[in-house]
């Protein structure tokens, strides 16, 4: 089969590998017919996760068709359509029965300090991913959603991921009636995280990036305000000339650990690796917010550590919330709102690329080149 | 007054700001009762999961666990076992807690290793590697034509001094 394989920093290939097996009674094998790659597929791409193998294929946000299903699965059968979770899960561990399916138990053997994603390093379970023909699905009577016959497969393929993850960047803000929200990134999560904010009652919604064409989409899409941080000076200053002097009620960094805007953290954190990525935006998202106030993360971090200034978390109040998306808990309400026409997340889709050419994908992507903002890949079966 | 003092005039329920108007779907979820995941860690959760814990799953390739855990999970990838002198490295790495930084920068220093294994083992099979487009050159040069020759020609001026002040060098001694 045709699938994606990572071939070291800034380089991978589409390659002919085996196509996958089932190995566990509860697995399914899944014809691909949509997959993403997604912002975090990035720090991959540019080889800041450690445990990134050579030869591994990405890709966590993808649906597809059951093609063959174990012998204890009872949910699925062949022919079904699903989209996956990002997460890997039980549903049965001390986690999942918290529903923090994100952070899983019983599927993750490298590390504790992060759940099974598909095609995320060996650090989150080295399980190949879905940037593929074909992808093996594990404990597929708990993950996969068949997706409903009215919901759009380019909507489906974004319930894997960034409209979920999004959304709980806004729930993990415990937003108030009224609440006025900073959103750091204007990427595909941060969208969603600006579209989410109004759907849990926010006042007010700013968007902040530098990357102006994303800015323009996010103001007439999410309605919301936007700030070019290299229109300001010093951007706690800002945002609190913006809110009254007070700071905003609930901060919300999307960006992660490739954070443009501040030299010092990039050379240290990206270049050097001196800490876990450059934590900018968490930076600015804890000194932006109000006392007392709330800083969701869902940007991705590495393992290690981050300069970032704890010290005014504890004399400001501060609640830090923060996690991996857990999928499956969101999916009824979100797929309800598209169904009710209050979100279509496909609308970010900018790019359609056929997986052959998955090296100008990344590069496209990763260079924000052609104003991309979600590339989506289509396996050469799903374009039949 | 002094003008350094903070003085608070506004009324709290004039600070809560309103949204724009015609926003869809705008305080859909504001009820905690409407939302998904309210209370936000359920127990049991909503799903109807067939069993206590997942039946082992055959070990067919070396897997490395975290020291933190008692063994490994009932459920792996088996993407890419460890191999050759990456492989090696990966296994010392992971005598390490995910506590020791050394773990971390052990497995992105046989990251690095498995690039160089990478290579050679196309060209062991015959491949050589395309890395102009394995980078998505063909991408930069359709979409950021002028910032591709920019940075040639960034490179090339660099290369040009360093190749200069190194014939310069060798001429004085």
């Amino acid at each position: 089969m045709l699938a994606m394989t990572y071939r070291g920093p800034y380089r991978v290939r589409a390659s002919h590998k085996q196509e996958p097996v089932i190995e566990h009674p509860n697995d399914a094998i899944v014809r691909v017919t949509r997959t993403c790659i997604c912002g975090s597929d990035l720090h991959l791409y540019h080889g800041l996760v450690p445990d990134t193998r050579v030869g591994m294929t990405f890709g966590h946000e993808f649906t597809g068709i059951v093609e063959e299903v174990g012998s204890s699965v009872t949910k699925l059968k062949k022919g079904d359509h699903v989209l996956v979770p990002f997460n890997i899960f039980c549903g049965s561990c001390f986690f999942c029965q918290k529903e923090l399916f994100g952070n899983c138990h019983n599927t993750n053997p490298s590390a504790t300090a992060v759940g099974a994603i598909y095609g995320y390093s060996h650090t989150a379970g080295g399980y190949d991913g879905g940037q593929a023909e074909y992808v093996r699905v594990p404990l597929a009577d708990v993950g996969p959603t068949i997706i409903p016959d009215d919901i759009d497969p380019d909507d489906a393929v974004l319930l894997t991921d960034i409209l979920p993850t999004g959304y709980q960047a806004a729930e993990m803000g415990d937003i108030q009636e009224g609440d006025t929200v900073v959103i750091f990134g204007a990427g595909p999560v941060g969208i969603m995280a600006a579209k989410s904010a109004w759907l849990l009652g926010a006042g007010r919604v700013i968007v902040v990036d530098h990357l102006e064409y994303r800015l323009e989409f996010v103001r007439n899409w999410a309605n919301c305000e936007i700030v070019n941080f290299k229109d300001v000076q010093d951007m706690a200053e800002h945002i609190k000339k913006m809110t009254d002097w007070l700071g905003a009620d609930v901060c919300i960094d999307a960006v992660g650990a490739e954070a443009a805007g501040n030299a010092l953290q990039h050379l240290s954190g990206v270049k050097l690796k001196l800490q876990a990525g450059a934590s900018t935006a968490l930076h600015w998202a804890i000194n932006s917010v109000r006392k007392g106030g709330t800083v969701s993360i869902v940007g991705v971090y590495g393992p290690t550590g981050n300069m970032v200034p704890i010290g005014n978390v504890v004399n400001k109040g501060l609640t830090i919330r923060a996690n991996q998306a857990s999928v499956k808990r969101h999916l009824p309400r979100l797929i309800e709102h598209i169904q009710a026409g209050r979100i279509k997340p496909s609308d970010v889709i900018t790019h359609r690329i056929p997986l052959e050419d998955i090296a100008d994908a990344y590069h496209i992507f990763s260079s924000k080149l052609d104003n991309c903002i979600k590339p989506v890949l289509l396996p050469p079966s799903a374009r039949q | 007054m002094d003008p350094t003092v903070y003085t608070e005039n506004t009324r709290p329920e004039d600070r809560v700001k309103q949204p724009p108007p015609g926003i869809e779907g705008w305080g859909a979820d504001l009820d905690p009762q409407n939302r998904p995941a309210v209370p936000m860690e359920r127990t049991p959760p909503r799903l109807d999961v067939p069993w206590d814990a997942p039946e082992q799953q055959p070990i067919t390739v070396e897997i490395l666990h975290s020291t933190e855990r008692p063994g490994i999970t009932p459920v792996f990838g088996t993407s890419t076992p460890p191999s050759a002198v990456s492989g090696m490295v990966r296994r010392a790495a992971f005598h390490y807690s995910e506590n020791d930084l050394r773990r971390w920068l052990m497995l992105l220093f046989a990251d690095r290793i498995n690039v160089v294994e990478g290579i050679l083992d196309d060209i062991a099979h015959g491949h050589i590697p395309n890395i102009w487009k394995e980078m998505g050159g063909p991408a930069e040069w359709r979409y950021n034509r002028q910032g591709f020759i920019r940075k040639a020609m960034i490179v090339a001026a660099i290369a040009g001094v360093a190749t200069y002040l190194i014939q310069q060098r060798r001429r004085r001694d």
